[in-house]
C-alpha cells in the first residue's frame, strides 16, 4: 500500500484547508468582495514561497521518492481554454464558495449538501468530456 | 495548544499550502484536486463514452486516497479542531451579506446554514447555487485545465502563463457571480 501516504497528505490537506478558513463561504464572499487580506494573503504566501521552492528544486537535483525529477506540471498553452474554463469555474466558484480540494474536506466536516455540489460537479465533469471536441480551446 | 482550536493566520496557512504541494512533488505528483472527477468519471464508467474518459484512471489512484484523506481531515479538524468562535470576516462583508438576506457566521458553522440546507436545495436559488454552482465547478475546471490548487498555486508557483490567464478567469467569473447574480438569485 504506497498509496498510504497519500492519504496521510490528504488529511493533513484537510487539516490545513479547514483550520486556514479556506474552506468557508464566507471567506470567499470576504474575498470576491476586497474586504479582507486573508484569502489574497494565504494564496499570495503559497504562490510566492511555492515559486522560490520550485526554482530552489530545479536548481538541485532533488529526486524524488520515485527516483525521478519531480512534475512541475508545465501547462499547455491553450489560452482560449484558460480563460473561458476559468470563467465558467469562477461562477461556480463564487456561488457555491468552494473549489474541488474543499469541497471534500466540507464534506469531512459534515456538511452533506455539499454532497449534491459534488455530484453537480461530476456532471459537469461529464458534460465537458461529451462536448470537449466542440469547444474552442 | 492554541494551533488546535484556533483558527489560523493566513501566512501560517499559505506555509503549510506550500508544504503540502512540496510533499506531493517529493513523492513524484503535482498539486491538483480538480483532476480527481475526471478519475472518478473514468472510473464511473465514462471510458466508453467518450475518449477523455478512456484513460487509465488507477495513474489517479493516489489523488482518489489523497481525497479521501482530505475528507478525513475535515472530520478530524471539525470534531477535535474546531474553532469555538464565530469565523471573523470583516463588517463590510456582514453588511453586504445581511443586505442579500444571508445570515452571518453565529456559532462556529463555515458556511451560511440558512442557505446550505436541504430544504432550500428545492427552491429555486437552492437549485441554481448547489446544482448549477456545482456543474459549472466541474465543467470549468476541465476545461481551464485546473482549479485553484493546480492553476492558481502550482501553475503560478511554476509561472505558467496559462495559469495566470485561467486565474483571471476565475476572477471575472467569480466577481459576476457575487456582485451580478447572487443578488439576483437570492430575490428569487
Amino acid at each position: 500500500m504506497k498509496n498510504i501516504k497519500f492519504l496521510l497528505v490528504g488529511v493533513l490537506f484537510g487539516i490545513v484547508m479547514s483550520k486556514s478558513e479556506a474552506i468557508s463561504w464566507f471567506r470567499m464572499q470576504e474575498m470576491f468582495r476586497f474586504q479582507s487580506i486573508h484569502m489574497y494573503g494565504i494564496i499570495g504566501v503559497a504562490v510566492i514561497l511555492g515559486a522560490i521552492m520550485i526554482k530552489l528544486m530545479k536548481g538541485s537535483s532533488m529526486k524524488t521518492t520515485e527516483n525521478a525529477l519531480p512534475d512541475f506540471a508545465e501547462k499547455p498553452k491553450t489560452y482560449t481554454a484558460s480563460i473561458l474554463g476559468g470563467s465558467i469555474f469562477g461562477l461556480g466558484w463564487a456561488l457555491t464558495g468552494a473549489c474541488p480540494g474543499p469541497l471534500y474536506v466540507l464534506l469531512g466536516q459534515g456538511y452533506w449538501i455539499v454532497l449534491v455540489i459534488i455530484f453537480s460537479a461530476l456532471v459537469g465533469t461529464f458534460a465537458y468530456g461529451i462536448l470537449r471536441n466542440k469547444l474552442p480551446h | 495548544m492554541d494551533i488546535l482550536t484556533q483558527p489560523w493566520h493566513w501566512a501560517f496557512s499559505g506555509i503549510m499550502i506550500v508544504f503540502v504541494m512540496f510533499l506531493l512533488l517529493y513523492f513524484g505528483k503535482r498539486f491538483g484536486v480538480s483532476s480527481s472527477f475526471k478519475a472518478i468519471c473514468s472510473m464511473a464508467g465514462g471510458k466508453k463514452t467518450c475518449d477523455y474518459f478512456d484513460y487509465d484512471w488507477k495513474s489517479h489512484s493516489w489523488l482518489l486516497m489523497f481525497v479521501i484523506g482530505s475528507i478525513v481531515g475535515g472530520f478530524l479538524a471539525a470534531n477535535f479542531m474546531a474553532s469555538p468562535n464565530p469565523v471573523a470576516i470583516s463588517q463590510a462583508t456582514i453588511q453586504d451579506l445581511q443586505e442579500l438576506g444571508i445570515s452571518s457566521p453565529q456559532g462556529n458553522e463555515l458556511v451560511p446554514l440558512d442557505l446550505f440546507s436541504f430544504d432550500k436545495l428545492m427552491s429555486l436559488p437552492g437549485i441554481i447555487i448547489f446544482i448549477l454552482g456545482g456543474f459549472l465547478i466541474g465543467f470549468g475546471t476541465r476545461y481551464a485545465g485546473g482549479c485553484t490548487s493546480g492553476h492558481a498555486i502550482s501553475g503560478l508557483a511554476n509561472l505558467q502563463l496559462p495559469s495566470l490567464v485561467a486565474v483571471v478567469g476565475f476572477f471575472i467569473g467569480g466577481l459576476i457571480a457575487t456582485h451580478l447574480l447572487l443578488p439576483i438569485i437570492m430575490s428569487l
